[in-house]
């Protein structure tokens, strides 16, 4: 188990399997953040540095996909995807172009560089896109086996992507599949669904209620779409009570998501959403922000205690 | 004028007839985008420009067309059919519900023989050139060719990818600006002036060529210029909107209007 950043696994991880002639990368002006920098020194034919042209970089990419090469177009997520809803949607996804949108920074994670920085929006709007997918791996593992995954995998993707260093949480015997949740860790007293940095913070609150004697499971939800809805139903079924957590929007991301899977199923149970509690937040590190906009650790055992409590 | 010139201005003239047709029968569409633009597509896909094979429309080493200005579907789809991507026939369901051919208001590449989707003004010059990127990484000789409109230089995007191309080098990319000097709701210069044309196109790189987009030995003679040795190249055409029927000719009025049964007595009349 490696502690990284998800950006770094997936930045390495192009590099040792860019021998394959058709992945091709494109940035726009960050690719040192972004990682992508090392796969334009190892395979300078096949990077394609845009610019801080994010409209541009998401329509080539779409061409490139057309010819039969594999794009990853990379860019920090608030403007990879904040310039490029019409491209997105068009030239990408109505399209049905094998781009992969690799979105890094994502969240308040991101921490000093403020609201303008921090992507809390993407994840509802990319899955509200059709045709596309989205996925957000927890750890270097994860990442790793990720990318590998969306090369194989053809048809729009968004990869969503974080700049902290994050805990390892899986080794190699950890099989990653698009599609499919995952239980990390069993308990009996509720369930968590959790994506991305807050799979890490969902396991820190986990050992604090450990010492009250409240044991809960901690389902990864790496595929926010599509979501794996049996895991949902079977897992809030078991348990009786739910909470989500997110480092996002608490619209449209993966409370909306585990929500929409409840509804279908006419499930209707004690839950608790962890999110961004729609409103913009401000400058800090990443940990005050999880702490003062109610994602971090502490906020999970509150929430984890308050659905205990529902009746 | 040569046999082949007065092949293709005949070749112009039936499209021309073709998609006012299909427009008239769906009531909807976009004629005069349609008309400014068919003697350019008429060189390209009939005057021995492009390269393809309607037999197998995805070999990789076909050249490529783009349509940026995708609301000219009317002549997009009425050249396909023309070219044998698509019968006659499919056109009859152009923008109808459940048309076989997916023969859309904007063209989609479930469509045989597009590329790329469209609707959206801007996106074109980028995808065209991500293609062209990928048929030279694959090492093939293709060459990828897209329309656009001049209202759509309005567009930021498109000078974003002309900075890419030049940047690349991407000299088997060829742009055509279908220059018509009108859009939706005003004329282009009104709306926003985009000249000096020339000297824009110049200054982000290109090797830039200005034509007579209604004159058909000019388009050939430009189209068959050898690839410039290190820039992309764009071709003005100097272009009318409505070309070939007097009362929809530089009209803003005829951007996105079906003619009526009169009008479309009418502009048959004068395209015989």
């Amino acid at each position: 188990m490696k502690d990284a950043a998800t950006r770094d696994a997936y930045g390495q991880t192009l590099v040792d399997i860019g021998a394959n002639t058709d992945i091709v990368v494109l940035d726009s002006g960050v690719s040192d953040s972004t990682r992508t920098k090392k796969f334009g020194q190892a395979f300078p034919d096949r990077f394609f540095n845009m610019g801080i042209a994010e409209a541009d970089m998401v329509c080539t990419a779409a061409g490139l996909a057309t010819t039969g090469k594999i794009p990853f177009a990379t860019s920090f997520a608030c403007f990879l995807l904040g310039r490029t809803m019409d491209q997105v949607l068009v030239s990408m996804a109505y399209s049905n172009t094998n781009v992969t949108l690799a979105g890094t920074h994502c969240g308040l994670a991101v921490g000093e560089d403020g609201p303008s920085a921090q992507m809390i929006v993407d994840i509802a709007y990319t899955r509200a896109i059709p045709n596309m997918i989205v996925i957000q791996p927890a750890d270097w593992e994860e990442t790793v086996q990720a990318t590998k995954a969306l090369v194989d995998y053809e048809g729009p993707a968004y990869f969503r992507l974080g700049r902290p260093k994050v805990k390892g949480i899986f080794d190699s015997s950890y099989k990653f599949e698009i599609g499919k949740g995952r239980v990390v860790k069993e308990g009996s007293d509720l369930v968590i669904f959790a994506t991305g940095t807050m799979v890490q913070e969902s396991l820190v609150a986990m050992e604090q209620l450990a010492n009250e004697n409240i044991n809960v499971t901690l389902v990864n939800i790496s595929t926010l779409k599509p979501i794996d809805s049996e895991i949902v139903v079977e897992q809030t079924r078991k348990h009786g009570r739910l909470i989500t957590a997110e480092d996002h929007n608490i619209i449209g991301g993966l409370g909306d998501a585990v929500g929409g899977v409840l509804l279908d199923n006419q499930i209707a149970v004690p839950f608790t959403r962890v999110a961004v509690n729609d409103q913009f937040a401000e400058t800090g590190t990443g940990p005050q922000l999880y702490e003062k906009y109610g994602l971090s650790h502490n906020h999970i055992v509150k929430a984890v205690k308050d659905t205990l409590n529902k009746k | 004028m040569t046999t082949d010139i007065a092949k293709l201005e005949n070749s112009a003239l039936e499209l021309r007839r073709l998609a006012l047709k299909i427009i008239f029968q769906a009531g909807s569409g976009h004629p005069g985008g349609s008309l400014s633009a068919t003697d350019l597509m008429t060189a390209l896909f009939f005057g021995g420009i492009l390269r393809y094979d309607t037999s197998n429309p995805k070999d990789p080493k076909r050249d490529r067309f783009l349509l940026s200005k995708g609301h000219a579907s009317g002549i997009h789809y009425s050249v396909l059919a023309k070219a044998g991507f698509i019968e006659v026939s499919d056109l009859d369901d152009y923008r109808k519900i459940n048309s076989k051919r997916f023969l859309s208001g904007h063209c989609h590449p479930k469509t045989p023989g597009v590329e790329i989707a469209s609707g959206s003004l801007g996106q074109g010059l980028s995808v065209a050139h991500g293609i062209a990127l990928g048929t030279r990484l694959q090492g093939f000789d293709s060459k990828t060719y897209v329309i656009l409109g001049d209202g759509e230089l309005q567009e930021g995007q498109i000078w974003e990818a002309a900075m890419s191309a030049s940047k690349f080098k991407s000299t088997n990319l060829i742009a055509i600006v279908d220059f018509n000097k009108v859009a939706q709701d005003n004329i282009t210069k009104e709306l926003k002036d985009i000249e000096p044309l020339e000297a824009k196109w110049e200054s982000f790189g290109w090797d830039v060529h200005r034509i007579d987009g209604h004159n058909m030995n000019e388009i050939m003679k430009v189209l068959k210029l050898p690839a410039h040795a290190e820039k992309p190249r764009v071709i003005i055409a100097d272009t009318i909107k409505g070309k070939g029927v007097s009362f929809m000719e530089g009209q803003t009025a005829w951007h996105g209007v079906a003619p009526s049964k009169e009008d479309y007595e009418k502009a048959l009349k004068e395209l015989e």
